[in-house]
């Protein structure tokens, strides 16, 4: 009992119980069974397997590295490392021998079990810290009762359909087949390799945390490269396919997923990358620090050089597909670096970048299009629109701006969500129907020209967005270390005081909302080429969402943030598209994820890591 | 010539009636203390003088020039700066980018010169230049607000309780520090719940009674005055 009370124990059957409930959830939902679709390894380790394994794995490695700080020695965490595991199947095992029939007759009982004993398990707690035997009795009863209603209520619809599956629909024999690691014919052998399975990987969990930091190192990174690359399989695949020949390509793969031998290989030269890293990153790292600030520069030159390169060449790189998912990844960095300038550099919480973006788009569409709408029917080319569209959206930002630049936090954020949506409607009503053609949108529209060429395809228009982006990202660093943009920095932090300081806030803010909108213009105007027709649909509060969203996920106020934001927040997605229903589940829990365990972003920018290490905010400094 | 003068200033909170006609000169290299219980209006006045708040009616005089409807920011081109009350600090930013900030106005190439002549002012700051802002102890904190205010090179320094919150023996220093200010050429008004040591350095003082004028004399008189060594210095 002293065992099971101590910080330690609860803690391990804690996170042990909370790893089994996302194993439960994630198979009830349907999501292992998905999952399991995607071979991670061929004829090795699926996808659905591998969340299965990742659950006590991560798990114990967390729970061991908190439990060191109790400095207990190693044979306690190895253990800790094996509950866990067990603890993260158990609940799967319950779940599995109730949905055998043989065993159906242990869930009755349980659920009749449960009621009597949850209230004789507080009555007696109760009891002993000291409550009357009178009242114990009493809530001995009433908690008999109430847990007896549910389960007892449970019990008969079971009764009634006989079956967990009318209950829980995907717990479905897909669901059995991956968790018993493909035993599904002989249940308890299934139920045996779960448990060891789990219990292993919750096992090599801990003794990953007790490896000295080199080989860890070097590890974690072999063993995320090879799970990346497999999942990513079809992605990679695609990559390799415009640089590879076919042989070679079959020998890696064999169809969408990584043979076992090339698998091995990845892995084996991926950790010794890793080790190397490990070994002598720092060194590089501190080497690069010692060096002259004109010595650095050079390296920095050079290095920029590269990434240029890099980035002009990877069209051919990664092929048509994958540039598809650049360009739109592109247009969300567009809108992403342009909402930063409002939300980032001048603190405005901008719910309705939408409208800049839908003014973009319409704009470009009624102009260019060659279609009935079409206003000017080919006389406008991409080219002369960009700049009009860019236009178009600054005004729009700055009308919008105008009623809102009293409005502070909370109140601007729900009323540029208004605009938003007024916008969204506006797009749909019969009013503008003539112009815009309502629901049905406007359609063929032109794709830009380019020295005579078409350029129709996603590698060459991948050009376009990518200098709009560099454009911007220019704009952005220079506006944010000049005089403006120490009046956004001064405003954010707090307006009063920005105001005792001379600065002109009303225009300040007019500006912040102005420049930010024009990116969202061209992002617009972008997105209608891409498409070729530009609908009402397109333009729902989600882009707004998204974009924010991205901006917050990579770290706000921080360029490469944004950047990395966008490709995790709306490639992955574009990437992961056979999980449809489970994309979103998966976005939703890597922002709460994120928010709880890097609430600075991916990339965070200087002064956020300064708020968040400091836990100074300033508002509470000014209320002080 | 007065420097600033208030002229029967009516400032209203929507319908509530905080100020009910003030009037009163700051002349050039004075030092001004007002004085009043919580909730007198002491803060709305500065804010009125500042351009945070408009006058329903009245008038509010800077050098002859009516400013009443002057926009605060403007205000601080014309050398008008004030410390607000709890201080304001950019709590995110570093001493040194605060200061940076205060000079935000300025264009000309002194401002180095003055962050110099800041931190010779106070030299706790110098030492924490880098530190975040924020993480500075309540009094330096007001050391930084007091420092910034001036990097806009002011005329007119408005003060708004810089002694609150802080220990017996930084109030002596803060103090201290307000009358080498002054003496450097800044006309000072200053707004103070410590009417003792406000009167100890101000050359002249008014007291402020549910937003108007009760009492108006120089600081020695003042100290001498049988009200307010009762209700404001606490000697029966
Ligand atoms: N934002 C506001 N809205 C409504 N009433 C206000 C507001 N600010 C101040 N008041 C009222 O105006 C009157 C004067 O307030 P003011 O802040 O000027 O007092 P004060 O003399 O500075 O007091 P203290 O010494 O406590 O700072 C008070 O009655 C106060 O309640
Ligand atoms: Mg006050």
């Amino acid at each position: 009992m002293d065992l099971l009370r101590s910080q330690t124990s609860q803690k391990i059957l804690i996170f042990g119980l909370f790893s089994g409930a996302f194993i439960l959830f994630t198979g009830a939902v349907g999501m292992i069974a998905a999952f399991h679709e995607r071979e991670v390894v061929d004829r090795f380790i699926s996808l659905g397997q591998l969340l299965l394994l990742m659950a006590p794995f991560v798990t114990a490695y967390y729970v061991s590295r908190q439990l060191s700080d109790f400095d207990e020695g190693k044979a306690p965490l190895l253990i800790s490392g094996v509950i866990i595991g067990l603890m993260t199947a158990l609940p799967s095992i319950i779940l599995l021998l109730f949905n055998a029939d043989e065993y159906r007759f242990l869930l009755d009982i349980c659920l009749r079990v449960i009621p009597f004993v949850a209230a004789s398990l507080v009555a007696w707690r109760m009891h002993r810290a000291g409550a009357e035997t009178q009242t114990a009795l009493g809530i001995w009863l009433m908690i008999a009762f109430l847990v007896g209603i549910v389960t007892f209520s449970f019990a008969l619809i079971f009764e009634i359909k006989g079956d967990l599956r009318t209950v829980l629909v995907n717990i479905d024999r897909d669901w059995v087949e991956v968790v018993t690691f493909d035993n599904r014919n002989d249940l308890m052998r299934g139920i045996g390799t779960l448990g060891l399975v789990s219990m292993a990987a919750g096992l090599a969990g801990s003794l990953l945390y007790l490896m000295p930091a080199v080989p860890r190192r070097a590890l974690v990174y072999g063993l995320s490269v090879t799970v990346l690359v497999g999942a990513f399989g079809e992605t990679v695949r695609l990559v390799l396919q415009e640089n590879l020949d076919r042989d070679t390509l079959r020998e890696i793969f064999r169809r969408d997923t990584l043979r076992q031998n090339a698998a091995l290989a990845l892995f084996v030269i991926s950790t010794a990358a890793g080790f190397l890293w490990a070994m002598y990153g720092s060194q590089a790292r501190a080497r690069f620090g010692d060096m002259k600030t004109s010595q650095r520069r050079t390296v920095n030159i050079i290095g920029l050089v590269l990434f240029v390169i890099f980035m002009l060449m990877l069209p051919w790189l990664i092929g048509r597909t994958l540039s598809d998912v650049a360009v739109t990844i592109g247009i969300f960095v567009l809108m992403g670096l342009g909402l930063n300038i409002a939300i980032g550099l001048a603190g405005l919480l901008d719910l309705g970048y939408l409208t800049n973006y839908a003014v973009g788009a319409y704009i470009l569409a009624v102009l260019t299009s060659i279609g009935p709408l079409g206003l000017f029917k080919g006389t406008f080319t991409f080219w002369m629109v960009i700049p009009l569209a860019l236009l178009a959206a600054m005004f729009a930002g700055f009308i919008f701006a105008v009623p809102v630049l009293r409005m502070r936090g909370d109140y601007l954020a729900i009323a540029t969500l208004g605009f938003g949506e007024i916008i969204g409607k506006l797009a749909i009503s019969d009013w503008l129907k003539p112009l815009i053609g309502g629901a049905q949108g406007v359609q063929a529209i032109p794709k830009p020209i380019f020295l005579g060429a078409e350029l129709k395809n996603p590698e060459q228009l991948y050009y376009i967005v990518l200098v709009a982006s560099l454009v911007t990202l220019f704009v952005s660093i220079r506006l944010n270390n000049s005089r403006t943009g120490r009046q956004w920095m001064a405003i954010r932090e707090d307006e009063d005081v920005a105001t005792a300081m001379g600065i002109d806030t009303a225009r300040a803010k007019l500006l912040a909302f102005t420049l930010s909108a024009a990116t969202g213009g061209v992002a617009g105007a972008i997105f209608a080429a891409k498409v070729g027709t530009v609908f009402p649909n397109s333009f729902t509060v989600f882009i707004s969402i998204n974009v924010l969203s991205l901006i917050i996920v990579g770290g706000i106020a921080s360029n490469p943030g944004i950047v990395v934001g966008a490709i995790v927040l709306i490639g992955m997605p574009e990437l992961l598209r056979e999980f449809s229903d489970f994309r979103f589940l998966m976005y939703g829990a890597l922002l709460i994820l994120m928010m709880i365990k890097r609430p600075q972003g991916l990339i965070p920018s200087k002064i956020v890591t300064h708020e968040i290490r400091t836990g100074v905010k300033p508002a509470l400094a000014a209320a002080e | 010539m007065a420097l600033l003068e208030v002229n029967d200033i009516h400032t209203y909170y929507g319908n509530i009636h905080a100020l009910k006609g003030v009037s009163f000169e700051v002349d050039t290299g004075e030092i001004i203390a007002l004085i009043g219980s919580n909730g007198a209006g002491k803060t709305t006045t500065l804010r009125t003088i500042s351009g945070l708040m408009e006058p329903r009616e009245g008038a509010v005089y800077y050098e002859d020039e009516d400013i009443s409807n002057t926009r605060a920011d403007l205000l601080v081109s014309k050398g008008i700066s004030m410390v607000p009350e709890g201080r304001g600090v950019f709590a995110k930013l570093t001493v040194e980018e605060n200061l940076d900030m205060g000079a935000y106005i300025r264009r000309d190439s002194g401002i180095k010169d003055d962050l110099a002549g800041a931190f010779e002012l106070f030299p706790r700051l110098e030492e924490r230049k880098k530190q975040v802002a924020g993480t500075l102890s309540g009094g330096e904190q007001q050391m930084l607000a007091i420092a910034r205010a001036l990097m806009s090179k002011p005329r007119l320094l408005l003060l708004d309780e810089p002694s609150m919150g802080l220990a017996p023996v930084l109030v002596d220093g803060v103090f201290d520090t307000i009358q080498r200010i002054a003496n450097e050429g800044v006309t000072i008004l200053l707004v103070e719940q410590n009417a003792h040591m406000a009167l100890q350095i101000a050359d002249r003082g008014y007291v402020l009674q549910s937003g108007e004028v009760a009492i108006s004399d120089t600081a020695a008189n003042l100290q001498q005055n049988e009200t307010v060594q009762k209700t404001y210095l606490g000697i029966d």
